[in-house]
């Protein structure tokens, strides 16, 4: 087996202690520190995953996140994570790991059989075909629906469980005057200047260990070897107060006004989370400002072949030396455009491993990359490029060719060379990503052929590779310099930078992204998408950067195109022949790397919105309520008896209010205190009728429009003192109408001295309604007289009931005689008791809201489902509200000819005519036709069973309205399959004189 | 984004509410002039550049703020309360009550 | 140009792929054109394509600023549906299914429309009550819908949380078995293909820098590639409709722009075979073909061109995925945009003739659009060519706001943040 474990190297593992896992059911070992993908490597495996499209074999590519290849499944039981890199996961004992994208498995994969479709699947080769015939039962999206069934089969890479995810997600926000992403040398110096300087200081590392390149440079800072000099700073920051350190955090996210978002991977590295630890924990981090010292990606070159597993970046393979002591071949050639590999054959040579070839695309090169060539041992072929790799599922071996970087033109015979392992390096990316999320485009480069960050439009300061400053000694000054930046510091550095002592390697690269000659050559190693394919773009004209992504796929993987994007645009640059910064470059978005779900959740996770119960609520439920969630409330919707059904339990509980008495919870209707010397004026603007007459001690109905004079909301307003009103609202508009108030009272009228506080909360409200209910208050209610006198319709009195201060207000909404009564919330469940113990010789029940539906469409009552936002006063008969004495909100727009309109719907009655219930929903016809039906003149809003009339009742908004009352329609309800004749009447079915209420 | 309520201070915009345009004038309580209410009601400049707009710190002290804003960067240049701010200048309803 | 087929696969496969030709010129302006197309996006092209394919109107152009498809028809989360609970928008959208349901023959260009389905799901008694309004109102306008139960719906979505013990218990769902998704960009290259291989100038990297008036009337305009003319100059340009018709004069319209965020998910084996929709918040979710979760919610509530929102809508959107689906909290969110809705005063769209003489708009799709794309360049190409509206756009004038003859789906009045 190629790649295997060495004896040197390998700081992040602890080779004292073994771990188990599995991979695909075969049982590993590896040991604490190492990634799946070291670990998997320690052991031989380079086959890791399977490529999008054509199912190619593929290995591991990368150490980091930026790894396209090597996606893995986590199973944690029932619960799958799919997606994950390996070079991203730590493992621990017991871990269960699974491949993606293959079948029946993963060296042998049904699917790549799509890799003889070859040049039939080419970029966007979908777009031209699958549309299958014109007619003939295959015709319109039949066939395509057809195909679309295996291709989304095909496509797709891990699965996704249907289990709950058991782990817990936390969210937290954090303030801090410096924020250092990235803690690479550069970081690690930001953090440290910034820390000096007090300031309080968060350093964020997606890894797990803080270091960055220091831990695997082969470099020395300050006589020691760079991974020393890194761990021995963390150390020093580790101790101070004002420095908080977040390894395992991903900074994803930089948003307005420098919000930036975070993912820390709290406890995925443990088989068991520890007691409360989250597995993931969000983190909204607002800083002063932000030191981004986020480092660099390498970039592979584009040749035939180059995704074979055993290629591999030479930064990753020197990062699995030095961290892991895991040497990714013994073989191995190097494949390079810059200076940088140089250093890394050396490194891998030292490490034990024969560097067969150093193959380089430039004729010339440096004299310290030519010396550092000369002592890896290995055949130095300047002005050569790779054309192609040899081998199945592993590498075993590469062809090479004369080269002209200038040209792209090869010549000569290719040649082999044994190799068991490539590693590859086309220059570096800076890694700007959150830079350019949070401003404008990025500025191309040409000497280190990279896009630079933009200018900032944020607060923030870029450090060391970030920049396109690549050497160390550039990382740690920049570093310095930024962290004191940030800090706010104006002075020049406070003590001497530390020495770097480093090869003097270039790493600017020659400008060749591609090697050009047959053979698939992949530009996007996730999704397939070969340099050909970016010149088939080119050729269909698909050649804008954006048109070039959406077309081929490119960088749309889950690795974002971290690897791909800067290939696939010189690609495209030379086809058009313009130069890369012509061809445009698209703006990074947010996520930087892909963030779990669940975290963004956080607490909402199972818990999405809370829970509004009434003071009531625990006694609903002993008492065999089933509970109604309306909006965020919970609200008894029938107490049941056994063996009831909901409809025969509505009908006994309305029938007992108007035979006897009934008891509603109304605690959720909104409750507005309105205050002040101005607040009858107030009123009077915001409800269509007058409340400045209203009398001290009495109520009223109120009606409110919005301003373009559609119906919002109604409820009764209560006149308690001369400048002290209780307003109500229905449940669901509290809120609503509360902002509605509070806007015109702050933005529009502020000289009038009116005080709004919202109250719902502070009040517990029961209706009690039916002919017994003022004998049921005359038995428990003190302090007061409840007679005709003492309180007349709308009047309003106080007293006590059962000790406890009550409010006591009659009015109806069941059409009864009734009384709403409040007291303090605390309070509302004695009251209810006192309330319902005092009507038990009377036969008081309680009632919920199915009763509640049923005795107010009995009196043709209007609530949300006429008051839908599309209606105006006249179309619910409410017309006689609308003061013409006075100008209110909406007066001015309420009579516009759309509103006035012959054909708008309008509140009526309808009664069934065949015994059949209605459905709320239901439409109305003249004619019902089943097979087709058509001509709907309008809907039912609300239906029951009336036990006062006998009959099914509903009311409906009706084209034509009171013109068609007593005239016969017919219900049109095809998705309940329910037709049948209806006669259109009055609205107001029951009582309609109103003399039960008034008594 | 970030709001600097006069009163609590600099908040996230979670914790407020968008109440809209603040260029628009609401005509006199009591006038009828249909055109003015329907602009006042229904258009909007909709500027891609600064913008004056009504945010209620509804999460806060639910006072209501004036906001000048940029709609293209979403920078905040200015704040203030809203009763401060001269929009009541532009109704004239009457504390009588009576039309106009 | 050849014909997109099976066989013109295989043909050009042997020759490499070497031969296949531009999807469209790249041609220079001319000094003038019968017709000229404001804004390069889905409505822009297939208003161009239908002018040429049903009115013969070819001398055309259509201006776009950056890449053609760059605004929302590339920003979408590519459902089509028709399932509206007012008249005047189940026809519209109706029509516009029709049209989808043939769309790629009809392009020789495959859109992938998908019949997936579109299900609503209600979380109470009352809330199913309401989506019954809706569906009813469907059917009696000849469009698809029938109700689901929690049981059917588990079955069909296998991973949604019906248990009762969800903070909102599902009570059953609406269902529309013809609405599905497509693919946003495909319906972007396909009608510009058409319209292109009708005659139709396709003018990238062209903005519009000013209208050219005689008088009242807009007889041309400025643009980034010089001036250009035109009998008719239609404006097409959802999301920066204030900004442009600014520039003719108009200072105000009854829109205001907001940005709605758009996630994709990591690449998935099937999850999800049809798309939902929450009944207690604003999410809405689909699996396209590659396999990510395209998912979105609210706008972000407040005036906004910036293509670029905030983390409040973000965790929203996330939550209410959760609710909906708890086996997807590990699974994790790839990307995310942004792109800028056209928000009007009711909800709904605007085609129509004017607002000036010489000068016909198309604006106001808030964050419906995609879905219309067929319907509205059909519709507003009769418009141009006839210079009035078809019945289907005859409802959906500019000055039915100051009528107050509007069409709110949602019932929410003037308040353009909570359509």
């Amino acid at each position: 087996m190629s790649p295997r474990r060495i004896d040197t190297g390998g700081r992040r593992v602890d080779r004292d202690r073994g771990i188990r896992f599995t991979f695909d059911g075969k049982p590993y070992s590896g040991h604490p520190g190492d990634t799946l993908a070291s670990a998997l490597l320690a052991n031989g495996v380079t086959l890791f995953g399977r490529s999008f499209k054509y199912h190619r074999p593929r290995g591991v590519l990368t150490a980091g996140v930026d790894e396209p290849n090597a996606l893995v499944t986590v199973l944690k039981g029932n619960i799958r994570e799919p997606n994950i890199p390996a070079t991203q996961l730590e493992i621990y004992d017991g871990l269960t790991v699974v491949s993606q994208n293959r079948f029946p498995s993963l060296s042998f994969d049904i699917g790549a059989a799509n890799q003889l479709g070859g040049k039939l699947l080419g970029a966007g080769f979908y777009y031209k075909t699958f549309m299958g015939p014109v007619v003939g039962p295959l015709k319109g999206t039949r066939f395509w629906m057809f195909c679309e069934y295996f291709i989304r089969r095909a496509a797709g890479l891990g699965r996704a469980g249907y289990d709950k995810d058991s782990a817990r997600y936390e969210r937290t926000n954090a303030f801090c005057d410096v924020l250092v992403v990235g803690s690479g040398p550069a970081g690690l110096m930001a953090a440290k200047a910034a820390a000096q300087s007090g300031k309080r200081v968060i350093l964020a590392e997606l890894e797990p260990r803080f270091g960055g390149s220091a831990n695997w440079s082969s470099e020395t800072i300050d006589g020691m070897p760079a991974a020393d000099w890194a761990q021995a700073t963390i150390a020093e920051l580790r101790e101070r107060k004002n420095v908080r350190l977040l390894p395992r955090t991903t900074v994803w996210g930089y948003y307005d006004d420098n919000m930036l978002a975070a993912l820390e991977r709290v406890s995925d590295h443990k088989r068991d989370a520890a007691k409360g630890e989250p597995r993931h924990r969000y983190w909204s981090i607002r800083p002063g400002a932000v030191v981004l010292a986020t480092g660099a990606f390498e970039r592979p070159l584009v040749f035939p072949g180059n995704d074979r597993p055993g290629v591999m970046l030479a930064g990753a393979a020197e990062r699995y030396a030095a961290e892991f002591g895991v040497l990714p071949g013994r073989k191995i050639a190097v494949f390079a455009n810059n200076d940088g590999a140089y250093g890394t054959a050396l490194a891998l040579k030292k490490s034990g491993a024969e560097i067969v070839a150093i193959v380089d695309v430039r004729r010339q090169v440096s004299e310290a990359a030519h010396a550092a060539a000369l002592s890896t041992g290995g055949e130095f072929l300047a002005g050569h490029a790779v054309v192609a790799t040899e081998g199945g599922t592993k590498l075993s071996g590469v062809k090479v060719q004369i080269f002209d970087a200038a040209t792209g033109a090869l010549s000569g015979d290719p040649r082999s060379i044994d190799a068991d392992c490539l590693i590859v390096s086309g220059g570096w990316s800076p890694v700007i990503h959150l830079a350019s999320q949070a401003g404008v485009s990025p500025q191309w480069d040409d000497d280190r052929q990279a896009f630079l960050p933009p200018k900032p439009t944020q607060n923030w300061i870029g450090a060391g590779a970030f920049n396109g400053s690549f050497s160390t000694a550039a990382a740690l000054s920049e570093g310095d310099a930024a962290g004191r930046q940030a800090a706010g510091e104006t002075d020049g550095p406070a003590e001497e930078l530390p020495n770097v002592d480093a090869p003097a390697l270039q790493s600017n690269p020659a400008p060749v992204f591609e090697i050009r000659t047959s053979g698939k050559a992949f530009v996007d190693y996730q999704h397939d998408v070969t340099a050909e394919d970016v010149r088939l773009a080119h050729r269909e004209g698909f050649v804008s950067v954006e048109h070039l992504k959406r077309y081929t796929t490119l960088g749309m993987a889950t690795d974002q195109g971290k690897t791909s994007n800067v290939p696939g645009l010189a690609i495209m640059a030379e086809a058009l022949g313009k130069p890369i910064p012509d061809v445009g470059t698209t703006r990074f978005r947010a996520p930087f790397a892909p963030v779990s779900i669940g975290s963004l959740a956080a607490e909402r996770y199972g818990d999405l919105k809370p829970e509004r119960l009434t003071p009531m609520h625990d006694w609903h439920i002993e008492h065999g309520a089933t509970m109604y969630s309306a909006g965020l409330w919970y609200r008894p919707m029938i107490y049941g008896h056994s063996g009831e059904t909901i409809e025969q339990a509505y009908v006994r509980e309305a029938k007992a209010v108007r035979e006897k008495a009934g008891i509603v919870d109304v605690s959720t209707l909104g409750k507005i205190a309105v205050q002040g010397p101005d607040a009858a004026e107030f009123l009077d603007r915001v409800y269509t009728n007058m409340f400045s007459t209203l009398a001290v001690g009495k109520a009223r109905y109120g009606l409110m429009l919005r301003e373009d004079g559609f119906v919002m909301d109604d409820g009764t307003t209560w006149r308690l003192g001369e400048n002290d009103f209780l307003m109500t609202t229905t449940t669901a508009n509290a809120g609503k109408v509360m902002q509605h108030l509070e806007y015109f009272l702050d933005v529009v009228w502020p000289d009038l001295k009116v005080h709004l506080t919202s109250v719902t909360d502070q009040w517990a409200g029961a209706a009690i309604g039916g002919p017994k209910a003022r004998e049921i208050l005359a038995a428990c209610v003190t302090g007061t007289a409840v007679d005709n006198e003492a309180m007349p319709f709308m009047g309003i009195v106080h007293g006590e009931i059962a000790g406890v201060a009550v409010m006591i207000c009659r009015l109806s909404f069941s059409g009864e005689m009734a009384f709403e009564v409040y007291c303090g919330a605390g309070h509302g469940t004695h009251v209810w008791k006192a309330l319902l113990e005092a009507g038990k010789p009377f036969g008081l029940v309680p009632y919920g809201l199915e009763a509640l539906g049923t005795l107010r469409i009995e009196k043709g009552h209007v609530t949300g489902a006429e008051i839908d936002g599309r209606t105006t006063g006249r179309d619910l008969h409410l017309d006689w509200m609308l003061s013409k004495k006075k100008p209110f909100i909406g007066s001015a727009m309420m009579d516009r000819e759309g509103m006035t309109a012959e054909d708008r719907l309008q509140l009526v009655g309808i009664v069934s005519l065949d015994n059949r219930p209605l459905n709320g929903g239901g439409h109305i016809v003249e004619q019902a036709n089943p097979e087709d039906p058509a001509n709907s003149l309008g809907h039912i809003t609300a239906a029951c069973y009336s036990p006062a009339l006998g009959k099914f009742i509903g009311l409906a908004l009706v084209k034509g309205g009171k013109s068609r009352h007593g005239k016969r329609a017919f219900t049109s309800d095809p998705l309940r399959n329910r037709f049948g004749p209806v006669e259109i009447v009055s609205h107001h079915f029951f009582d309609p004189e109103g003399k039960r209420m008034h008594g | 984004m970030l709001i600097t309520c006069p009163y609590c201070g600099p908040r996230d915009v979670s914790e407020y509410t968008y109440q809209g345009d603040g260029n628009r004038a609401r005509p006199d309580a009591g006038s009828t002039d249909n055109q003015a209410w329907n602009s006042y009601v229904y258009d909007r400049l909709n500027i891609a550049g600064e913008h004056h707009e009504i945010w209620q710190h509804s999460g806060g002290c639910r006072a209501h703020l004036a906001v000048s804003r940029n709609t293209l960067t979403h920078k905040v240049s200015a704040v203030a309360f809203a009763r401060d701010a001269g929009h009541r200048k532009s109704d004239r309803h009457r504390k009588s009550g009576g039309a106009a | 140009m050849a014909e997109y087929s099976a066989l013109s696969l295989l043909k050009n496969a042997f020759s490499g792929n070497r031969d296949w030709k531009p999807a469209w010129r790249k041609p220079d302006p001319k000094p003038s054109y019968d017709v000229i197309i404001v804004g390069g996006g889905g409505h822009g092209l297939s208003t161009a394509y239908y002018l040429a394919k049903e009115h013969g109107i070819t001398n055309v152009a259509v201006l776009e600023k950056g890449w053609l498809g760059s605004g929302n028809v590339g920003r979408n989360t590519t459902a089509v549906r028709s399932n509206y609970l007012l008249p005047q928008n189940i026809r519209f959208y109706e029509h516009s299914m029709k049209m989808w349901e043939n769309l790629s023959h009809d392009l020789n260009y495959n859109v992938m429309f998908s019949q997936r389905g579109v299900l609503n799901i209600a979380h109470t008694p009352a809330q199913l009550d309401d989506f019954a309004r809706r569906g009813n109102a469907m059917r009696h306008l000849g469009a698809d819908a029938h109700l689901m139960t929690p049981a059917e719906m588990a079955r069909r979505v296998p991973g949604l949380d019906v248990s009762k013990s969800a903070r909102f218990p599902i009570y059953g769902g609406l269902m529309q078995e013809r609405a599905g998704t497509a693919r946003h960009d495909a319906v972007a290259w396909g009608y510009a293909r058409g319209a292109d291989r009708r005659g139709v100038d396709l003018l990238e990297n062209c903005e519009v820098q000013g209208f050219i008036k005689d008088g009242d009337r807009v007889v041309g305009v400025n643009t980034s590639r010089g001036e250009i003319r035109a009998k008719k100059v239609a404006v097409a340009v959802a999301g920066s409709t204030g900004h442009v018709m600014r520039m003719a004069g108009v200072e105000r319209m009854p829109i205001e722009s907001h940005t709605l965020q758009a996630f994709v998910s990591e690449s998935l084996k099937p999850f999800l075979d049809t798309v939902v929709t929450f009944g207690m918040g604003h999410f809405y979710m689909s699996q396209s073909d590659k396999g990510g979760l395209v998912y979105g919610g609210d706008i972000e509530g407040y005036n906004s061109y910036a293509q670029r929102g905030n983390l409040p809508i973000v965790e929203e959107v996330m939550s209410e995925m959760l609710a909906l689906f708890p086996s997807l909290a590990p699974v994790r969110v790839l990307r995310s945009w942004g792109g800028v809705c056209d928000m009007s005063m009711d909800g709904s769209p605007i085609i129509t003739t004017g607002p000036l003489p010489g000068m016909y708009l198309n604006c106001g799709w808030c964050y419906g659009g995609f879905k219309a794309t067929p319907a509205s360049g059909w519709c507003f190409a009769h418009t141009i060519a006839k210079d009035q509206p078809h019945h289907f756009n005859a409802p959906f004038t500019l000055d039915r706001f100051h009528r107050g003859a509007v069409i709110d789906d949602k019932g929410q009045g003037a308040t353009p943040r909570l359509h």
